[in-house]
Order: structure tokens, then sequence, then C-alpha cells
């Protein structure tokens, strides 16, 4: 670690972890109410399981993403950040806001934590993913404006390279994107058309700039390419990125109401969503492929190119399924898409959070450049049972969408929701079986920061072009 | 489409011959654009295949010889991009940043004559719902407009780093990536121009 004022990334990505488990706790009660309707109710129905499930998953990538930006501006700009101390400030305001707001949700009904937050005064609650009170809102466009003040005026007043801009650009458009979320019209189709800026536009778009520079950083830091080259992918593939995720905002636009149009633009352009995709898989395994020296955090190399090869899967092979208009009519708001969500959420943002975390933590920690091998070789554990299982969860999920399609909006004889949701208990038990698998493997991971933590650090082997190969 | 291939190949002499000519991750790029373009294309030739009477009843609206002259402004304008990559082979960059600012002004010539087509179908209340024709023309020519408009800040950008001494005989890798994208917005109207005018 270069710079002292890195340090603060540790507090915001234990942060992280510690509400990811909380994530996938409320992820498991609520895979068992599918089953079983009546599990933990009423002390946590449904609606507040998958609130706390979806809303700690968006918090928990936001310290995340933060927690990044504060461990790669310095190294990035070669300069202190401008305020250690605001960042420190800011990460104790977010966590308390966020608890309370999900303390608010788990003990309070969600209409009397309407009143007591003053809804009525500015009202934004009770849209999907966007269930915070105002004043959480407003708390976190605080928390951001610190935020990107504290990184912006670093990044600008040192050295700006390709990584730190597209980051600042990023993060920013992640600010500006979300204050979408205070406008909240009756008029029904223009509130889902806006909605849509804020979800969609964060995670097909400016969050994507997020993941591309941090794949970058680690990228350089761990195969010692050329930063004009990887630096040359980032821009190609931010450019493709936004060219066919904004316009591609339409594949949102089917069935609200808007003009037809959309129907075309939504499908022509978000069916190129998976290329930038595909060019971050390319781009990662090229760069390791091409390496000048062997990294000895091999845990990191391997999150960073599973980010490639998830995220391709799941977020642009996933995606495409149930992409365009005429599919998507049969499709919409099954199980489909459920299954295209985790495996994207996992692969694209899950995973470019823990690949920083796997390269930074041990240099927060204190160690040289990597930990143990033994921790390493854990934490890989870690890695593949979160992985699979995540597959098989989008696996099944994915069988239970074809079924519900088919029996619910195909077969000759279609038959009632609820009627359709019993015929697919099987896959709902083994998705449920395999989220276990999940939890498994994250306790797996979380235990590789206190395994092997006083064993020498793994060491380096050769370069291949330096072993002769 | 001949003239086209011929003007791209045409200055690279052997001694310095490279190819693709510029940046590689540029002609990712380039291709991943043509990509976007090709399906909108199907998609307005399938389209087209079950509406032909639509099809041709509104495309009897669009004005043939601007996007005639537009075709030819274009075309030239490519040639001054060809123009302007010989000349800095040769190391002549004050030539080189003359046939870029004439690129320039002809990608502007471009937009003018496409505005007006514009401000004459809004004049007559056109929009992307009236009708499906009018969805693909409008969506097909706005999107190759907004990317002439990306050529011709590129070229605009090249001519003043040019002048600016940043470019020589020996190292033009941007000069000629920016010539290939320009020729990419070029291709695509050449296509889109028989494709959605011409055709019945």
């Amino acid at each position: 670690m270069q710079y002292q004022s890195q340090r603060v990334a540790k507090p915001y990505f234990i942060a992280a972890i510690g509400l990811f488990v909380g994530q996938i706790l409320f992820g498991l009660v609520m895979g068992l109410q599918y089953v079983m309707g009546d599990f933990l109710f009423p002390a946590i129905p449904f609606n507040v399981a998958r609130m706390v499930h979806t809303n700690l998953l968006i918090v928990w990538l936001l310290f995340g993403f933060m927690g990044a930006a504060y461990y790669l501006v310095p190294e990035e700009a070669e300069r202190e950040l401008v305020s250690p101390k605001l960042a420190l400030a800011m990460f104790w305001i977010f966590l308390v806001a966020g608890a309370l707001t999900i303390l608010g949700y788990l003990f309070v009904p969600y209409s009397s934590l309407a009143d007591m937050t003053g809804n009525s005064i500015l009202p934004t609650m009770g849209r999907e993913f966007l269930e915070q009170p105002t004043i959480t809102k407003l708390g976190i466009v605080v928390v951001a404006l610190a935020f990107l003040f504290n990184i912006g005026a670093t990044i600008l007043s040192g050295r700006k390279t390709a990584v730190s801009l597209v980051l600042l650009i990023g993060l920013a458009g992640l600010a500006v994107m979300f204050l979408f979320s205070f406008y909240n019209p009756d008029n029904l189709v223009k509130d889902k058309f806006y909605w849509w800026w804020v979800v969609h536009l964060w995670v097909e778009g400016v969050w994507e700039l997020i993941l591309g520079s941090i794949l970058a950083f680690v990228l350089i830091k761990t195969t010692g390419v050329d930063r004009e080259v990887i630096e040359k992918w980032l821009y190609v593939i931010i450019a493709m990125t936004l060219i066919t995720g904004i316009i591609g905002t339409g594949h949102h636009y089917y069935w609200i109401g808007t003009p037809a149009y959309w129907k075309w633009w939504g499908s022509i352009f978000s069916a190129m969503e998976p290329i930038p995709f595909f060019m971050m898989t390319v781009f990662a395994f090229n760069m390791v492929n091409r390496r000048r020296r062997n990294h000895p955090n091999k845990a990191a190399v391997l999150w960073a190119l599973g980010t490639g090869v998830m995220a391709f899967l799941g977020a642009g092979v996933w995606g495409f399924l149930h992409t365009l208009a005429p599919v998507n009519y049969y499709t919409h708001g099954t199980q489909i898409t459920a299954a295209h969500g985790h495996m994207a959420f996992y692969g694209a943002y899950v995973m470019i959070v823990l690949t920083m975390i796997s390269y930074a933590m041990p240099m927060l920690r204190g160690r040289e450049a990597a930990n143990s091998n033994r921790s390493q070789v854990v934490e890989m554990w870690g890695f593949w049972l979160m992985t699979v299982s995540i597959v098989f969860i989008t696996l099944f999920l994915t069988a239970a969408g074809i079924l519900q399609v088919y029996l619910q909006r195909m077969s000759e004889n279609p038959l009632p929701f609820m009627v359709v949701q019993d015929k697919l208990a099987l896959f709902y038990w083994l998705r449920e079986i395999t989220g276990v698998v999940f939890l498994i493997g994250l306790v797996v991971y979380i235990a590789s920061f206190f395994v092997g933590s006083r064993e020498p650090e793994a060491s380096v082997s050769p370069a291949p072009a330096e072993a002769g190969a | 489409m001949d003239m086209h291939i011929k003007t791209t190949e045409q200055p690279t002499r052997p001694a310095q011959r490279r190819y693709p000519p510029g940046d590689l991750a540029l002609w990712i790029f380039i291709l991943a654009e043509l990509s976007v373009f090709a399906v909108f294309f199907s998609a307005y030739a399938f389209t087209r295949a079950q509406h032909v009477e639509l099809f041709s009843t509104y495309q009897a609206t669009l004005d043939c010889n601007s996007a005639l002259a537009n075709t030819l402004v274009l075309i030239t304008a490519s040639f001054f991009v060809v123009r302007a990559v010989a000349a800095i082979q040769r190391d002549r960059s004050a030539e080189t940043v003359r046939w870029l600012w004439l690129a320039v002004l002809m990608a502007g010539l471009f937009l003018l004559i496409k505005g007006h087509e514009y401000a004459h179908h809004l004049a007559a209340g056109v929009t992307l719902s009236t009708n499906t024709f009018y969805m693909f023309y409008l969506s097909l020519t706005f999107f190759h407009f907004m990317h002439v408009i990306l050529g011709m800040l590129v070229l605009l950008v090249l001519a003043v780093r040019t002048r600016r001494g940043h470019y020589s005989a020996a190292e033009h890798t941007d000069i000629e990536s920016g010539a290939s994208y320009w020729h990419m917005v070029d291709l695509v109207w050449i296509v889109l121009f028989p494709l959605v005018y011409v055709m019945r």
C-alpha cells in the first residue's frame, strides 16, 4: 500500500461483507417462503424479506464501490486522499442510516415508516428498489456528494489516468441518476419511465463504467501489462456500453404505456448489450495471458477472470434470452427475470467488489502483496462454492421460468398464477438448497480472512517470460 | 461502394502497410457499431417485406435529391480524409490540416442538409409514432446523424492536434484510426441511402 489514506477503504469493505451476509440470509428466508408461504409470518412477511434482500444488496455494493474508489484513487492520482476524515465520517453516517432504514423495514409497518419519516412532504417511497424513506434518500445524496467531492478533488489535483477518470464518470453518473428517485409523478407511465433511469441506467450504464475501471485497475496491478494497452480496451468497452446501454433502457418500456417505437429501439440496442460484456471477458483473459509477471495474489486474479465470465453469462447471455420484445411478451416478470437478476448481479457487481477486496485487503491488513497460500486456497474454495451455486440457482430459476411461461401464458389452457407457482415447487426447493450452498461458500470466504494469517505470504513464481516459457 | 473501398486502400504505401490501419481496438469498436446498424437494417428489411405498400407510400414523401446530395457530400468528405492520411504519410502536416478541415466542412454540410430535411418532416407533423416506416426512417437516419456528429468531432480534434504537431510520417496511428471511423460513417450511409430512400 503506497498511501496512508487508502486505509479508509478497509471499514467500507468490512461493512460490505457484513451486509452481504445479511442479504444472503434474507434471500434464504424468502426462498423458503416460496415453498412454505407462512414461514416466519407475520414477523417477516415476503414483501419485507424481499425489500431487505434487494436493498441490502444495493447498499453493500455501494459500500464496496466506495471502498474500491478510496483504495484505487490515491494510487492512480499518486497522492493522498483530499480528506480521509470526511471519508470516515461518511462511512459512519452511511452505515448508521442504512442500519436504521433496514431496522425500520423490519420492525415498523411500511406505511407507518412512511408516516414517521415524513414521506407526505416529498413522497418518494413505495417503489421497488427505491423503498428507502425520503430522509434516507436525502442522506444517500449527502454521502454521495461528499464522496464525489473527496474522490473528484483527489483525482483532479493529482495524476489523471483513464482508469480514474472513467471511475469518476461512473460514480458521478451513479449520483446523478439517483436524483430521479426523487421524481415521483402521479402518472404511472411517467413514474415507471423515470424509475428505470435509476435502476437500468445504474446497472446497465454507469455501474458498468465503475466495473470496467476497477477491473482495469486490478489487471494493471496483477498482470503488469502496459497501462496503455489496458486503457485502450477500457475506452472501447465503455463506449460500447454507453451506446448499447443507454437506448437499451427501452427493453423496459415495452409494456408500460410508452410509444411503440420503444419495442424496436429497446430490442435492437439491448440485443447488443452483451457485446461490451463479451469484450470484458476477452479483455480479462487476454491481459492475464499476456502478463509480464505472476502476481502472488492468485485469488484476486481468479476473481477478476471470474467477473469477466460470469458478467458475460449473467448480464449478457441471460439478459439477451428475454430482451427481444416478442420473447419478452411471454417472459416478462417471470422467474426468467429472477434467474437473470441473480446471475447478473452476482457476476458483474458482487464479483467485481470481491475482486477489489481480494486484491486490496491483504495490503490493508499489513501484507506486502498477498495472503498466505492457505488463506488463498480457502478463499478460492469460497469463490467456487459461491460461483457454482449461483450458476445452479440461475439454472433452476430458468427451468422454473420456462415452465411458468408455458403453463401460465402459452399452453392451450393457461393456469392461474398461484396454481402454476405450486407446480414449480420442486425447482424452488432445489434453488433453496443451492442457496444454502451459497451461504456455506460465503462463510468459507469469510473464514479465509482468518485462516493462515500468521503464515508467510504466498511467494511469487517466475513470470512465463522469465521462466523461459 | 467501389469507390469507397478504393479510397481506403489507395494511400497506404507498401513500405508502411500495416493491416488494419489505425488502432486494433478501434476496429473492434467499428465492428460492434456496424453490427448494431446491421441488426437495424435487417429489422427494416423484414418489416418492409410485411408492409410493402405502406413503406412505398411514405418512401415517396422523402426528399431523394437531398439524400443524393448528402451521399456525394459524405463521399467527398471521405476523399478529403484519404488525402489527409496520404499527406501525413509524406510528413506534410499543414496539408493534412487543410484536408481535415475540408472534411469537417463537408460533415457540417451533411448535417445542414439533413437538418433541413428533418425540419420539413417536423413541420409536416411527422413523429416516431406516425407509422412504422417513419419510425424506421427517423430512427435509422438520426442514429446515423449522431455518428456524423461524432465523426466530425473526431476529425476536428485530429485537425487541431495535427496543427499542434502531434503527428508525423512515423507516428500517425490516431489519424488512421479517425479516418477508419469516418469511412465507417460513410459506409453506413451508402447502405442506408439506397435501402431507405431509393429501393421500392
